[in-house]
């Protein structure tokens, strides 16, 4: 019916008097859009297949391509938007569930843009991270509550186990299957080299990366795919993961067919069958058997590591949090609905959720209220940007933060949001081994190597414009930033004044 | 205008301290006098004492010195203190009209023990009482203020210039083995009295020059244990990290101030074990009380004076040493207008704690 044919969003501009037809953009596109037609004698391309992501553009050897926005566009309608429109037709035709990949891309505020920060003036001097030390160590676990000495009057130095980060960035989940082998070789080993940790996800952990244990998080979901005492005890960390930013309250689906070797190895699930992770993880159906949960954990890995609870930033973030702390967990991570996925219902991402920014704070507040914030340790993810939102986030209480959509934009990602495909251009968000190889894990470490230090850079010169030359001073300094353009409750829910106070 | 409490109001200042190995007792004459000398670092804007060893006769109750806007505020608190207290002996404290020392409160100080009954009711130690009802007070009891909690001790403070304040008390009829002394700039007009320092806690009393970066890292923090900011100011906060690391954790003074202003993580990696592993545990364990920023503070307790700067040193101290005397300021011109000649002067290094106990009574600051 001519009514399922949709316009492409986005065409592909050939330079007809660039392009050398040498078929380079024909090679690089697994979407295969681009073909060489011998009548023509002349590159085509299929516009409709084209999900615009840069790989052909980037390689072009006479810079003969560009995609563009068509101009294709419905009669106008505020409310009945083209997006609304193909919607329709796309569910009307199918009968299912839209599905996207990577965070929520809807016009919501990004309240990390409205909050300013301070610099210090007059009664109290900036320092110069190029000549002063300027620490950025942070430590992640319950903080022991009584000084225990021994006969002698020396304390004893047993704690909780503790996670040392050199800088308050790590790397969150995302799985071997979801993500490419190279993928995670990449990330493990820029890990490695930045002293701070990466997050298996919930796809088990390779036995390539067995060696990267210190400073891989493993995780433990609802599929519990992969999990063994080998995999518990190889991590420095062990992550429960109750939800995810991109789709709280939603499980996790990964079609057969890309469940084959190694990938079905690490499962541990036959090659070929559905990976479904259910939307509960069904031991827990409330707080008192995630207690259950974590001290099991703890028990199969003698109390040596520390336990995180992953949740999705959802409504009454706050009070679970505080379940959470008091559960025996070691961190809370929480997840805002900006963060990324490999596959999500459209309607949850763009619908379910809220904004880290908010729930960190209320989180941060909350616990401190009820004294139990040095019980656990906080990390948030679900879009941090720039090394700017790092410092925000810290400042609102965080002790560290996860990125993954930054790291993965660090590989080449070019936030096509096509993940979902299998087809990933960068060999990132793909099986496939001739895509996979495209992501060399030397250049791909490296890089991600770079982002964190430039970040761990730009954070240095903001504390030292504080007046601030340790991380920890700046956790939870609220008086540090300023609000522009909120609302008052904003303001109080962010617990901080406006610009100007 | 925002009253202080309601506003973080940033300021400069001058302090000063004096202590007596021996415990030999000193009138406030020469505190007053080492003071004078920092008149420009000081705006008028407030100044105060602390005194140790000043209430011999009465070494055994808590003195309570208290702030009271109204009579009716005095009604009030004196009705609660005589519920949870009993009132060995209460007076005006003693002032002379200064010029330069307006719009003061009524000054009250009070010579007080818990009442067994109550305090066996709290189910808490003794301290720990006084503490909350300091704060009950504080917090509670509109106009009325109580800057001074301690045993054999006392803050004497008002806005002026911290000369003239030592005057408009008297100080030099009081006699003590240790005084400290600050005189404040602050950038705004409080021109409230309980704004200026010292600030107390039970025996514990901080003064302290600087603006600490960390301001509200901290405050959040040690908001969490029960204490309650409700000055905004830097000193407040100190003070309450002094008491909960010491009083209710039970860190040593060195120890304390090896949370408050913690080595590099590079030299603590470079000290040798089990130091090493020690200064991490305790550095990490109370990361939250890290002060970052510019301090020097004088810290008064039972039995001794502790001096403190911030780990990069970005506040001027110096400490001088006669005979058994000791004494710490932001200048050593403070120093020298009272001691011309000194055996010693040195400036201890960034976060280096200098700790001064009476002879004989070395457990004493524990
Ligand atoms: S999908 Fe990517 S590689 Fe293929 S045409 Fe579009 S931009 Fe080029
Ligand atoms: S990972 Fe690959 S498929 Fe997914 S958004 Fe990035 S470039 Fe596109």
């Amino acid at each position: 019916m001519p009514v399922n044919y949709l316009m492409p969003e986005y065409e592909v501009y050939r330079n007809p008097a660039r392009c050398i037809a040498c078929r380079a953009c024909e090679r690089q596109c697994a979407n295969e859009v681009h073909h060489y037609d011998a009548d023509l004698k002349a590159m085509v391309a299929d516009d409709a297949k084209c999900v615009n992501c840069h790989r052909c553009v980037s390689l072009c050897p006479t810079r003969a391509l560009k995609i563009v926005k068509s101009d294709h566009t419905f009669r106008e309608n505020a409310n009945w938007t083209g997006e609304a429109i193909t919607e329709i037709y796309k569910q009307a035709a199918t009968g299912g569930v839209l599905l996207s990949a990577m965070g929520n891309p809807k016009a919501f505020p990004i309240y990390w843009d409205k909050l300013l920060i301070n610099a210090s003036q007059v009664t109290n001097p900036p320092i110069d991270p190029l000549r002063e030390p300027m620490e950025t160590r942070t430590f992640l676990g319950k903080k022991s509550d009584t000084i225990r000495r021994d006969a002698q009057g020396n304390i004893l130095c047993q704690g909780e186990p503790q996670l040392e980060l050199k800088v308050p960035i790590m790397f969150s989940a995302m799985s071997y299957g979801s993500i490419s082998y190279n993928a995670h070789a990449s990330l493990a080993r820029a890990a490695q080299a930045l002293g701070t940790y990466y997050n298996t996800g919930e796809g088990g952990l390779h036995q390539d990366f067995y060696q990267y244990g210190a400073n891989t998080i493993v995780q433990v979901a609802s599929g519990r795919f992969g999990v063994f005492s080998d995999y518990l005890n190889a991590g420095a960390a062990i992550e429960i993961k109750m939800g995810q930013g991109a789709k709280p309250g939603i499980g996790g689906h990964l079609p057969g067919a890309k469940i084959v070797g190694d990938i079905s190895r690490t499962r541990m699930i036959p090659e070929g069958s559905d990976a479904i992770s259910p939307a509960p993880h069904h031991d827990i159906y409330s707080i008192e058997d995630l207690r259950q949960l974590v001290f099991s954990l703890k028990e199969a890995t003698h109390y040596q590591k520390p336990v995180f609870v992953k949740i999705a930033a959802v409504h009454n973030v706050a009070a679970i949090a505080s379940g959470i702390a008091r559960s025996g967990a070691d961190v809370i991570c929480i997840d805002g609905f900006r963060g990324g996925t490999g596959a999500a219902p459209t309607r949850i991402r763009d619908n379910v959720g809220i904004p880290i920014e908010l729930a960190l704070a209320s989180v941060d507040t909350r616990l401190r209220e009820e004294g139990i914030r040095d019980q656990v340790g906080l990390v948030v993810g679900g879009s941090i940007r720039n090394a700017a939102d790092v410092v925000k986030a810290i400042a609102l209480g965080a002790d560290a933060v996860y990125i993954a959509t930054s790291a993965l934009i660090a590989l080449g990602c070019h936030l096509c949001r096509s993940c979902q495909s299998g087809k990933c251009n960068w060999g990132i968000a793909t099986q496939r081994p001739e895509l996979v190889k495209r992501l060399n894990p030397d250049v791909g470490s490296q890089r991600l190597v770079n982002l964190v230090t430039a970040w761990k850079h730009e954070i240095e010169e903001i504390m030292g414009g504080m007046g601030i030359n340790s991380i920890e001073a700046l956790r939870g300094n609220r008086m540090m930033l300023r609000g522009i353009g909120l609302t008052d409750r904003e303001l109080s829910i962010l617990g901080i004044r406006h610009a100007g106070e | 205008m925002l009253k202080e409490g309601q506003v973080r109001i940033p300021a400069g200042c001058a302090i000063s301290g004096i202590f007596s190995r021996s415990g030999e007792a000193m009138s406030g004459e020469d505190i007053i006098t080492s003071i004078t000398v920092m008149h420009d670092r000081s705006n008028g804007l407030g100044g105060g004492y602390a005194g140790y060893g000043i209430y011999p006769q009465y070494k055994d109750y808590y003195a309570l010195h208290i702030f009271y806007d109204t009579h009716e505020a005095k009604t009030d608190c004196e009705k609660f203190l005589e519920r949870h207290f009993d009132i060995i002996n209460l007076s005006k404290i003693p002032t002379r009209p200064t010029k330069g020392i307006t719009d003061a409160p009524l000054i009250w100080r009070y010579f007080v023990a818990p009442l067994p009954t109550k305090l066996a009711e709290s189910q808490l130690d003794e301290k720990e009482f006084v503490v909350r009802c300091v704060f009950r007070v504080n917090t509670q009891l509109e106009g009325a203020y109580v800057f001074s909690s301690g045993k054999n001790m006392g803050v004497f403070k008002a806005v002026g210039y911290p000369e003239d304040v030592g005057r408009f008390y008297r100080l030099e009829e009081y006699a003590g083995y240790c005084w400290t002394c600050h005189g404040r700039y602050p950038t705004n007009t409080p021109g409230w009295w309980g704004g200026a320092h010292p600030f107390a806690l039970l025996d514990t009393t901080i003064v302290h020059n600087g603006e600490i970066s960390s301001y509200d890292a901290n405050r959040r923090s040690i908001e969490m244990h029960g204490y309650k900011c409700t000055l905004l100011t830097d000193t407040e906060v100190i003070a309450y990290m002094a008491d909960y690391l010491t009083r209710r954790k039970g860190l040593t003074l060195q120890e304390m101030a090896s949370v408050i202003a913690a080595p590099f993580w590079s030299t603590i990696q470079r000290m040798p074990s089990p130091q090493r592993e020690t200064l991490t545990y305790l550095r990490n364990t109370f990361s939250s009380l890290l002060i970052t920023g510019p301090f020097s503070i004088l810290m008064g307790f039972d039995g001794g004076m502790m001096a403190l700067n911030d780990r990069l040193k970005l506040r001027s101290m110096v400490i001088g040493e006669r005979g058994d005397r000791v004494y710490a300021a932001s200048e050593e011109c403070a120093i020298r207008a009272i001691c011309p000649e000194l055996d010693r002067l040195w400036s201890p290094r960034g976060g280096e704690a200098a700790i001064f106990t009476l002879k004989g009574a070395d457990g004493l600051c524990q």
